[in-house]
């Protein structure tokens, strides 16, 4: 016992949560009974001796768990322990609930998290469906359904989509690349242990007196100043859910950078590395200003400062500036990884280069230089200054140049391909296309002001949204985990069961999403626990296919489970695809090479003969065909 | 290499694109009219639904021709032609939408100035929004207080000049097409002129605590005579404390100003609190 304390894990860890809550608590209480203050000062929008705590136990917990010890180590000058790898790689189901700084390991237990979390937001939606199923009070009453609302987005968004996407790139990306591992393999565990520490806060907000945090997952000021204190929760868990994501970025950035294996020029990195690569310089650049925003919220909220507070001269507004100057960035940050993902699925399905590679990679670019400069178009009626609003609309509908680019491209990609549709990630892969043109074009008319007036803060903008962001971001997700499920398991899945989820979650998604365009733009608005009785019919209608939507999930997730456990085994290679993490057995092997790959040419060489991406080691290069370099244009 | 059957494929593009433009341009989407200003959002709308149809429906052309074409016979394991790309198609597919989108983007401009263009005889009202309630203030006739029910006149352009007290709401009547958030701390403006005579609803649509979705108000359109008589009617004035908040809020904004000396290029230092000039 005594050993296992002083060891790095969950005791210590648990031992460490409570020190670190303690730590706060007596802070908190000393430094005020110090200041002849009450001790404990419960207005809603206080509590310091929770909120404190809530920013320590963590920190204690990760000390406890292991998450510092080697950078304390190095830090203090003592001799840093030698790293045998026994937190790298799993042996066994245990390996995955342990400080692990396996890429692999940590992709797992990323997507895995993640998937909980989506399960959680789904049933938060659901709740909201049943409520809103009929006109009138159902289920909950309306501040309940407030917290159901703002709870779901924020769960969908912190802890699904942003980090699912990660958690794929974590698994697939340094395979891909023909690295060992990502550049800081501590750091990548650290960002992973973050994420459900967040979760916990975001939930735990439900057992905070008033409820869960309830402003919605905007947290606009002055109603997040004002809101009672499970608001304190969003402000802090967007810290771990943030810091998460930066660290991981960076983790990319210098993995991506540095670690691509011998040949691999910009050219020749696959297009999921490039949309990594750009989802990455959003995450660095604009997610500090989410942090900062919360922070300055809690500021606001716990230590009586007025950054937001009107009527001490605080500006409402700039809340929104500094918000939207991360979230825009955000949506593009959960939709640049999936547009990474169909292309490699596209590609190796249909057979086919990918269609305009270089525009294809810069096209990501372009979104990603346009995504700073189109923050306000959340704000076209919000007072904000008026000259600002025509230049951001035209840098809004710029942005769907690049957009449609990228659609295009795919679509080019395949015509005079060999198209297989038996994979279920291809096939989520076309739906995608379609769906999310249909999320495109409603956010060009969101762009147009005129327009956007009239529908902004309606039902139209939760069409937009879910289309983009269920039929976009979600879709290419399912697409990733068909597609790389094999590489990650060693195990095929059930097609037929992964049709039916495909099926089901198509026409859910359509069935659900669709008319919230119409009854938005005849006038229902958004963020409301009830609504006028003349859009009952549609409300009955998109609930239960919500419904629909929701259940047939249940059938991705028996087929996940079960594969895993007893699915045939898949082969290194089922899709024949060419990018390197194919060409090592699944799952691929502790240390991912027993020799750095050579990489030849470029990543989709479909159709050319002999043509290679790259030179596992092992094979000489006397082996490998010189590719005879055909040229084929278009007619 | 086959060639593209280029004009079948405009076809049907052509084709179902105006299928689905006739289809989506039936349904009155936006509802009833009732101001200068929404005829000319709804032609917008539709403009925008018959670009959009075409696009959407050339999307859909292309990804049903490339399955039905080049989806593969069973046991086929051979791979698709080695096209890389083709750079004029490439720049036709990055300029068209250029272009469709900057035309959006003028046309966009050009009806927001239109809608925005404030008349002379315009009239000014207040509109004081708290949880969860509305109050209307008319400072042209005596500072006259309406609680939850606002009369304007028919074919007058009204510049409602909107507050907030405690936290954002939004003004929105949906037949008129105009939504502008209530922003405490400062003044905003919505402009419109309404055209015809009824019964609208008020609808707040900005997230403002558990009555969000109940804080609605009556709004009645009608003639310049009844209107006349219904704010004389009005017995009570606006109460002081409303006045003060706002006029607190605008004294804090000077003196911001004062210190920090504007803020630069935002117009808002010529007015003090409006923040829409
Ligand atoms: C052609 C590309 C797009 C354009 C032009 C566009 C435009 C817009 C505009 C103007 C709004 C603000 C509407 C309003 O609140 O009045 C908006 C809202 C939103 N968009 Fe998009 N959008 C595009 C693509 C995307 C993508 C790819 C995503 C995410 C994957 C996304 C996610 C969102 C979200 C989450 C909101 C609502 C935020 C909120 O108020 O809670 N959009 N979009
Ligand atoms: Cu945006
Ligand atoms: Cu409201």
């Amino acid at each position: 016992m005594a050993a296992a304390i002083k060891q790095p894990g969950w005791y210590r860890g648990a031992i460490g949560a409570l020190l670190g809550a303690a730590f706060g608590f007596f802070l908190v209480i000393g430094l005020r009974a110090l200041m002849g203050l009450d001790i404990y000062q419960t207005e809603q929008t206080g509590y310091p001796h929770i909120v404190v705590p809530l920013i320590t136990a963590p920190f204690g917990f990760l000390f406890g768990f292991g998450a510092f010890d080697y950078w304390f180590r190095w830090a203090a000058g003592k001799p840093t322990i030698p790293d045998d790898h026994s937190a790298h790689g799993a042996t066994k189901w245990q390996d995955y609930f342990k400080f692990n700084t396996d890429h692999k390991v940590i992709g797992t237990q990323y997507v895995v998290t993640t998937l909980m979390f989506f399960l959680i937001g789904g049933l938060l939606a659901l709740m909201m469906r049943a409520e809103l199923a009929s006109p009138g009070s159902q289920i909950v009453a309306a501040n309940t359904f407030n917290g159901l609302f703002s709870t779901h987005a924020v769960i969908m968004i912190f802890l699904f989509i942003i980090p699912v996407f990660a958690g794929l790139a974590n698994y697939v990306l340094p395979l891909m690349i023909g690295a060992p591992d990502m550049a800081f393999p501590r750091l990548n565990a650290l960002s992973f242990w973050l994420l459900p520490i967040a979760g916990i806060i975001f939930i735990a907000s439900f057992l905070a007196p008033g409820g869960s945090f309830d402003a919605g997952w905007t947290g606009y000021a002055p109603l997040s100043t004002g809101a009672p204190f499970g608001q304190s929760f969003f402000n802090v868990g967007v810290q771990f859910a943030g810091a998460s994501s930066i660290a991981t970025a960076l983790n990319f950035l210098v993995t991506i950078i540095t670690m691509r294996a011998p040949g691999m020029n910009l050219w020749r990195m696959p297009l999921l590395v490039w949309a990594n690569l750009s989802t990455s310089l959003l995450v660095v650049g604009a997610t500090p200003f989410v942090a900062g925003a919360q922070f300055m919220v809690l500021f606001d909220r716990v230590l009586g400062m007025n950054f937001f507070q009107f009527l001490e001269g605080g500006d409402v507004i700039s809340y929104q500036h500094i918000f939207w100057f991360y979230s825009h960035p955000a949506v593009y940050i959960m939709m640049l990884p999936g547009f990474g993902i169909v292309s490699e699925i596209i590609s190796t399905h249909a057979r086919k280069p990918v269609f305009g590679y270089r525009l294809m990679a810069l096209a990501l670019i372009g979104i990603v230089v346009l995504s700073y400069t189109v923050w306000a178009h959340h704000m076209f009626v919000a007072g904000m200054f008026s000259w600002l609003r025509v230049p951001i609309m035209i840098t809004t509908l710029l942005i769907a140049v690049p957009t449609g680019i990228k659609i295009f491209s795919w679509l080019g990609t395949l015509f005079y391909g060999k198209i297989h549709v038996y994979s279920t990630a291809m096939l989520f892969a076309l739906a995608f296309i379609v769906t999310f043109t249909v999320g495109g074009i409603s956010g060009v008319m969101l762009g147009m002001i005129p327009l956007d007036i009239h529908v902004s803060d309606t039902y139209f903008i939760v069409a937009h949204i879910h289309f983009v962001l269920f039929g976009g971001s979600v879709f290419t997700i399912f697409a990733g985990i068909y597609h790389w499920f094999p590489k990650m398991t060693g195990r095929m899945y059930d097609e037929k069961l992964g049709r039916i989820h495909f099926w089901g979650t198509v026409i859910g998604t359509w069935g659900t999403f669709v008319p919230m365009h119409w009854i938005g733009m005849d006038g229902m608005p958004r963020r409301v626990a009830d609504y006028a009785s003349q859009y009952g019919d549609w409300n009955l209608f998109i609930s239960v296919f919500a419904f629909i939507l929701g259940a047939v999930q249940l059938v991705f997730f028996y087929n996940m489970i079960v594969s895993w456990r007893f699915g045939p085994k898949a082969g290194d290679n089922p899709w024949r695809a060419n990018t390197i993490e194919w060409q090592v057995s699944s799952p691929p092997p502790v240390f991912n090479f027993d020799e750095i790959p050579r990489v030849v040419g470029g990543p989709y060489e479909f159709g050319t003969p002999g043509a290679r991406h790259a030179i596992m080691g092992g094979e000489t290069a006397a082996e490998i065909p010189e590719p005879k370099p055909t040229t084929v244009t278009a007619p | 290499m086959t060639r593209l059957p280029y004009l079948k494929l405009v076809l049907a593009t052509f084709a179902s694109g105006t299928l689905l433009s006739v289809l989506l341009l039936i349904p009155n989407w936006f509802g009833d009219a009732a101001s200068t200003a929404a005829p000319e959002i709804d032609l917008m709308l539709d403009v925008t639904i018959v670009i959009s149809s075409y696009i959407f429906a050339g999307v859909c052309v292309a990804l049903a021709y490339a399955l039905i074409k080049w989806r593969v016979k069973p046991g086929d394991e051979s791979d698709g032609l080695p096209i890389h790309g083709n750079t004029k198609l490439e720049i036709v597919w990055t300029m068209i939408p250029l272009l469709i989108v900057l035309g959006l983007g003028i046309y966009s401009w050009v009806v927001l100035d239109d809608i925005e263009a404030k008349d002379k005889d315009a009239q000014i009202v207040n509109v004081y929004s708290q949880q969860f309630a509305w109050t209307f203030g008319f400072p042209e006739q005596g500072n006259k207080w309406s609680e939850g029910e606002l009369h304007v006149p028919v074919d007058r352009q009204t510049v409602f000049k909107l507050h907030a007290q405690d936290v954002i709401h939004s003004f929105w009547v949906p037949e008129w097409r105009i939504k502008k958030d209530n922003v405490p701390g400062i003044t905003t403006d919505a402009i419109v002129t309404p055209d015809k005579v009824g019964h609208f609803q008020l609808v707040c649509t900005e997230l403002c605590g558990y009555g969000h979705s109940t804080m609605r108000a009556n709004v009645v359109v009608e003639s310049e005579a009844d209107y006349a008589k219904w704010v004389k009617g009005l017995d009570q004035k606006v109460p002081e404390s409303l006045i003060l908040t706002a006029d607190q809020a605008l004294e804090i904004e000077r003196e911001a100003q004062a210190r920090d000396g504007g803020i630069e290029g935002s117009g808002v230092q010529e007015t003090g609190t409006d923040n829409q000039s």
